[in-house]
């Protein structure tokens, strides 16, 4: 006599695995990037066209199913383009941070003395100097483009990156995995990239999964302050601080981007506390 | 314990140092002030008494130590809008921005602290999972949409609050508010992770072992030792009190210190934003200070060494 066990069919593994939240946090996220990469594609218009027969047109009107902003501007379509821009910006950041912050904590372990402590008082000074601070004073003398604005987000957190991958380095230099690949005579170089970081990284991904909502939330508040992307160009930040002017009459103008950008970090919180769990039971 | 508080305080010192050279480079680096002072079309020989007048001829490095002494000496430079003393600008903004920031600490503290360590002694109850949805939700709505949306509710469709200005206190409730619950978010997640990490530590099972009291547990034993994270964070929050609010500010027109930072880095007005740099420097370095002296009251262990970053 035979039983016959059905083996879970690939779904309901899946789902096994990951929490059904996680996984509408993954589908959001997907949905996102994917507008994010065909924008181009999905939007019905231009992001400047305007249509000043048709201004302030609520959601639902046919043509313009999100309605249209005080411009007659399609709101699905600047939503749409907002989603790239944002999202290129938040990725931009998050890795130049994170490439950033990890080099100098590498250095940091390995010529400890001076360099350490040099690196170390920057990081106090960036923990001092609270970041929109920096930012804004920065973009107020410098004036606003979309190059320093990537490459001034690319400051953010970085000194996070740092003290852990020092600290990280510092420990598994003491390991004999790294003590034997330096007897074997593998320059810093190869140790650190090759050996250290594979065995550090995920503990760093998990704090990029962290910083990437705040560096989203941080460019969408200076966009919203009217110092980050600049009109005609446009972010999710800078469409809902234009849209404010319109909150009486017409709120899906600010509500719009206020969900995606509200449904977007919430997906990468959970997801990131997610993998939190399962990668790295060290940080909090 | 004196080497310890030297060592932080020369830490300070230097961070502060590092501040002010930061605003140096960038107001250097970001064109000839002569010219942003005088304008455009302002005349060779006007530029050039300027540049005598303040020193602009003179070698970089002279004209930082000529800087750090003016600084020293309490002197912040004029802004260039009214020529009045741009610390006093700074300071006059003081009051009103604490008048929001201070009971939106207090909320954060009195709401974020409980609700975080209540969750984590009754895990993944239904109280758990609320605080902890709550939280998330609490931190990832930025502070902007919160503030927006209160309004859209309470100022615009029931007409109950005041959606901007300064004039009573029923003007403050919604900055707040906005302001709060995003801190409780935080505080009550963190609050709850220090506190679920240190219950699962043996001096816990040794307490209860030893026949005390839950209670005497948790305040006893628990609680103490769950505060050092939490106090670090507290820390950040009170080194934020002068600088926290620009968003805020800027949605209800509430006339602080975040305001004045938003127009002068506007109107390009140096010698402003370059003393609301110090000033908020220095509320974050004074903060930290008191936060690494608590930790050497509430855990002895690292009063002599450096805590591990």
């Amino acid at each position: 006599m035979t039983i016959a066990i059905a083996k879970p069919r690939l779904l309901t593994r899946i789902r096994l695995r990951v929490p059904l939240l996680v996984a509408i946090a993954i589908g959001w996220l997907t949905l996102m990037v994917a507008t994010a990469i065909f924008a181009d594609l999905i939007r019905p218009y231009e992001v400047t066209r305007m249509d000043l027969m048709a201004r302030l047109a609520p959601i639902g009107t046919p043509g313009h199913w999100l309605g249209t902003d005080e411009l007659g501007r399609d709101v699905f379509s600047r939503l749409v383009q907002s989603i790239r821009v944002s999202l290129v910006i938040a990725f931009g950041a998050t890795i130049l941070s994170a490439v950033f912050g990890t080099t100098l904590g590498f250095l940091a372990a390995q010529f400890r003395g001076w360099v350490e402590n040099f690196v170390m008082s920057l990081a106090d000074f960036q923990a001092a100097l609270p970041f929109m601070i920096m930012a804004l004073s920065v973009l107020a003398f410098f004036g606003t483009s979309m190059v320093l604005l990537v490459c001034l987000m690319g400051f953010y957190g970085w000194e996070r990156y740092a003290r852990i991958a020092r600290g990280l380095a510092i420990s598994a230099s003491a390991q004999g995995y790294a003590a034997a690949v330096v007897q074997l005579g593998a320059t810093p170089r190869r140790l650190y990239l090759k050996h250290i970081l594979p065995n550090v990284a995920s503990t760093l991904i998990v704090s990029m999964t962290l910083t990437f909502p705040e560096i989203i939330l941080m460019e969408s508040g200076l966009s919203f302050l009217g110092l980050g992307v600049q009109p005609p160009q446009t972010s999710l930040g800078n469409m809902v601080g234009f849209g404010r002017e319109y909150l009486t009459r017409a709120p899906h103008i600010m509500l719009a981007p206020a969900l995606i950008i509200v449904l977007t970090t919430l997906s990468i919180s959970l997801l990131g506390d997610w993998l939190r769990d399962r990668l790295d039971p060290t940080v909090r | 314990m004196i080497r310890f508080v030297f060592l932080k305080l020369a830490r300070a010192l230097l961070t502060i140092l590092l501040v002010m050279t930061f605003a140096f480079v960038v107001l250097r680096l970001s064109g000839d002030p002569a010219q942003i002072m005088l304008g455009p079309d302002a005349p060779q020989d006007a530029i050039d008494a300027f540049r005598a007048r303040w020193g602009f001829d003179d070698p970089l490095w002279r004209q930082y130590l000529a800087y750090l002494g003016q600084i020293l000496r309490g002197d912040f430079g004029v802004s260039m809008r009214d020529g009045s003393a741009a610390i006093d600008l700074v300071m006059e903004r003081v009051p009103a921005t604490l008048a929001l920031t201070v009971p939106a600490l207090v909320l954060k503290l009195a709401i974020g602290i409980p609700a975080g360590v209540y969750a984590a002694l009754h895990r993944e109850s239904i109280a758990d999972r609320g605080v902890i949805m709550a939280s998330i939700f609490g931190f990832t709505i930025p502070s902007f949409v919160l503030g927006l949306v209160l309004v859209l509710i309470f100022s615009i469709t029931f007409d109950l609050l005041p959606s901007g200005g300064q004039d009573t206190w029923r003007h403050a409730i919604l900055p707040i508010l906005t302001m709060s619950i995003g801190g409780i978010g935080i505080l009550a997640r963190f609050s709850r992770s220090a506190m679920i990490e240190v219950l699962g530590q043996p001096y816990i099972r040794t307490a209860m072992a030893k026949g005390l009291p839950w209670r005497d547990v948790v305040w006893r034993h628990a609680l103490p030792n769950a505060a050092v994270p939490i106090v670090t964070l507290v820390g950040f929050m009170l080194g934020s009190l002068i600088a926290g609010a620009v968003v805020v500010e800027s949605i209800f027109s509430w006339p602080g210190v975040g305001r004045l930072i938003v127009v002068s880095v506007a109107n390009r007005d140096l010698a402003v934003v370059q003393c609301l740099l110090l000033v908020i420097a220095a509320t974050m370095v004074i903060a930290n200070l008191l936060v690494d002296f608590t930790y050497g009251l509430l855990d002895p262990r690292l009063r002599s060494a450096r805590p591990a970053h």
